[in-house]
């Protein structure tokens, strides 16, 4: 029997041609292609099998999820769920314990080399007893699953740069995919959660061309990844003015100033969040009155607090910043040079007044 | 009037090149210190004029930009004069692989930095303490340097741009590499209070010019000590300072 194209299967589920061509329209501009790649979409959706996917959960939040499934159009939001084949997702799936297990192995074994494997969480290396399911661990897991796997989707920031759970002082040793294997197509889709069109481009590049899309050497895909909030945020104008919000309750925030004195990482974080927006394209944080936390940079939670531009330093004090040390230090050496400066009139008075003899070397000959 | 010592000569020791390096350098440190920390906590600047009429955090920006392409073009001359320059001011005086050069680091700290002794060290150029702090702050404004590259090419259509970018995504990206260039200014900071304390200090004890010296590029040096400089150099071909001295002593 011929397999069935992710078209046939659209075209099974009542989807009309006009709404399949319009998707493929919306992914292409989404992925910023020229205007033959709406075709080219549309080629491969209509030629190629909708593609396998294991999806695991390791120590996350369930975000990426949320937002995968919230896919900002209706209409992606409809079509991402057939464009895979979702063989296992604890979250999504019917199927429970033995059975989910049962269908996961057959799954793997069936499509071999063939699958991508999508991760959602940080992966603990130490104890087993942080992230254990069905009498296996996760990094066991995940190994036994990547090895099969023709490429693997790191989701958010959990999966990428381990995200809250590899914060300082990582208790359980999280660590993200990239850092366990090496040797496959790993895509770091950075964000807490990513940005539900972008996770779906990342699927569709996918399906569409047979690999993943143009990484960056962090293992982000360029295309969504290649601009800075800062950048693209149209709150600029009033940084470059020096126009800042001063706190929360300010006259400054309701003429929508900019945030970057609260603290905003926008320019610190590459995401799509002042292009695309989240929720239908309505908004994004700072759109909203809030700065950018840089959720989709490695290590942000270690640049606390979320409100100071400048964050704190660890194991010195809750308080200190790079700026508080520094001017601790410029005090201690000030000091020290005033004792050094009140020890050396005492220790070197003699030369001071030039009562010390210079000392004669040996070979003086003139006997000044 | 009191006068005692005869015996100083006159030794022309920082050519023209090193000093306006010096002083190009001074003004962009303090610079680039004070935009920069105005980049990272921006005072509350407010006037009611409209965000377009008004551009004075992207002329900060600008200046942090500019003068930082200066420090690093200063930079890259001064790197030049280490092979083209005089003795004092040759690469190898700043990096401490002779043993003779470790010993006067330990010389230096003990006299001039713990005052263990009141007898002076005696040195023409730096002594070898301070010039391996320079060659540290040479290092740090090579980071400086890269780090503000990073973040300022990112995004940009730079020639260098893929490779900064590169090099910012490798080190994690913009949180590490602000987090570095903002701690290495408290660095130059602290180096500022150091080098100028000891810049008074050793004219206060030792009396040789050393704080004009950055300026007319002359220092007052015992005469048996120049002489044994000038034994110890003999053999290696004589440079401007030495001809300088050799013109004085025909005189």
């Amino acid at each position: 029997m011929k397999q069935k194209t992710i078209y046939d299967e659209l075209k099974a589920k009542g989807y009309t041609r006009r709404e399949f061509l319009k998707f493929c329209g919306i992914m292409a501009a989404m992925m910023g292609l020229h205007r033959s790649g709406v075709a080219q979409i549309a080629e491969a959706l209509e030629t190629k099998p909708r593609i396998h996917v294991i999806w695991e959960h390791f120590q996350e939040c369930t975000c990426c999820s949320e937002s995968f499934i919230r896919a900002s159009h209706p209409l992606v939001g409809k079509i991402l769920l057939e464009l895979i084949s979702l063989d296992y997702d604890d979250t999504l799936m019917a199927a429970s314990g033995f059975v989910a297990e049962a269908g996961k192995d057959a799954a793997i074994k069936e499509n071999y080399g063939k699958y991508i494997l999508c991760v959602e969480g940080a992966i603990p290396v130490g104890s087993y007893g942080y992230c254990t399911c069905a009498g296996r661990s996760a990094l066991e897991t995940f190994k036994h699953e990547a090895e099969g796997a023709a490429a693997i989707i790191a989701w958010g920031n959990c999966a990428s740069s381990g995200c809250i759970q590899a914060a300082h002082p990582n208790p359980t040793s999280a660590k993200p995919v990239h850092k366990i294997i090496s040797g496959k197509p790993i895509v770091n889709v950075q964000g807490c959660p990513p940005i539900a069109d972008v996770m779906a481009g990342v699927i569709v590049y996918y399906t569409t061309f047979g690999r993943l899309p143009e990484l960056d050497n962090m293992g982000r895909p360029k295309m969504f990844y290649r601009n800075r909030i800062h950048d693209t945020c149209y709150r600029r104008a009033f940084y470059d003015a020096g126009l800042f919000v001063q706190s929360f309750d300010d006259e400054n925030a309701k003429k929508g100033y900019c945030l970057y004195y609260m603290g905003c990482k926008g320019p610190n974080t590459f995401n799509s969040c002042g292009v695309m927006r989240w929720n239908d394209c309505i908004s994004y944080p700072i759109q909203s009155g809030h700065p950018c936390i840089g959720c989709a940079e490695p290590g942000y939670f270690d640049q606390e607090p979320f409100y100071r531009h400048i964050p704190s330093v660890h194991g010195i004090g809750i308080e200190a910043t790079a700026d508080k040390i520094g001017a601790a230090a410029a005090v201690a050496a000030l000091a020290g040079v005033s004792i050094h400066a009140v020890v050396t009139n005492i220790q070197k008075r003699q030369l001071i007044k030039n009562e010390e003899e210079f000392p004669v070397k040996k070979d003086e000959v003139d006997g000044n | 009037m009191r006068s005692v010592r005869r015996n100083l000569r006159e030794v022309y020791v920082w050519q023209i090149p090193v000093r306006f390096f010096h002083w190009i350098n001074a003004a962009c440190i303090i610079i680039l210190c004070i935009t920069g920390y105005i980049i990272g906590d921006p005072p509350a600047v407010q006037h009611s004029t409209e965000a377009i009429h008004n551009y004075w955090f992207g002329w900060i920006r600008l200046t942090h930009l500019g003068v930082g392409m200066i420090f690093v073009v200063n930079l890259l001359f001064r790197v030049y004069w280490a092979f083209a320059g005089n003795k004092f001011a040759r690469w190898n005086q700043f990096i401490p692989l002779k043993k003779s050069q470790w010993h006067s680091i330990f010389e230096t700290l003990k006299v001039d930095i713990l005052l263990l002794t009141h007898h002076p060290v005696y040195d023409i150029g730096h002594n070898s303490l301070a010039a391996t702090t320079y060659f540290g702050l040479f290092i740090l404004s090579v980071i400086q340097a890269l780090t503000g590259f990073m973040m300022m090419f990112v995004t940009t259509n730079n020639v260098a741009e893929p490779a900064t970018t590169h090099m910012l995504f490798g080190m994690d990206g913009f949180f590490v590499v602000r987090y570095i260039h903002h701690f290495l200014m408290w660095a130059f900071i602290l180096f500022m209070i150091i080098h100028v304390y000891l810049v008074f200090y050793h004219d206060y004890i030792e009396r040789n010019g050393i704080a004009s010296s950055m300026i007319g590029g002359w220092k007052f040096i015992r005469e048996d000590v120049v002489r044994d400089f000038e034994e110890d150099t003999k053999s290696s071909d004589i440079d401007d300072a030495e001809l300088k001295l050799q013109r004085k002593q025909d005189e």
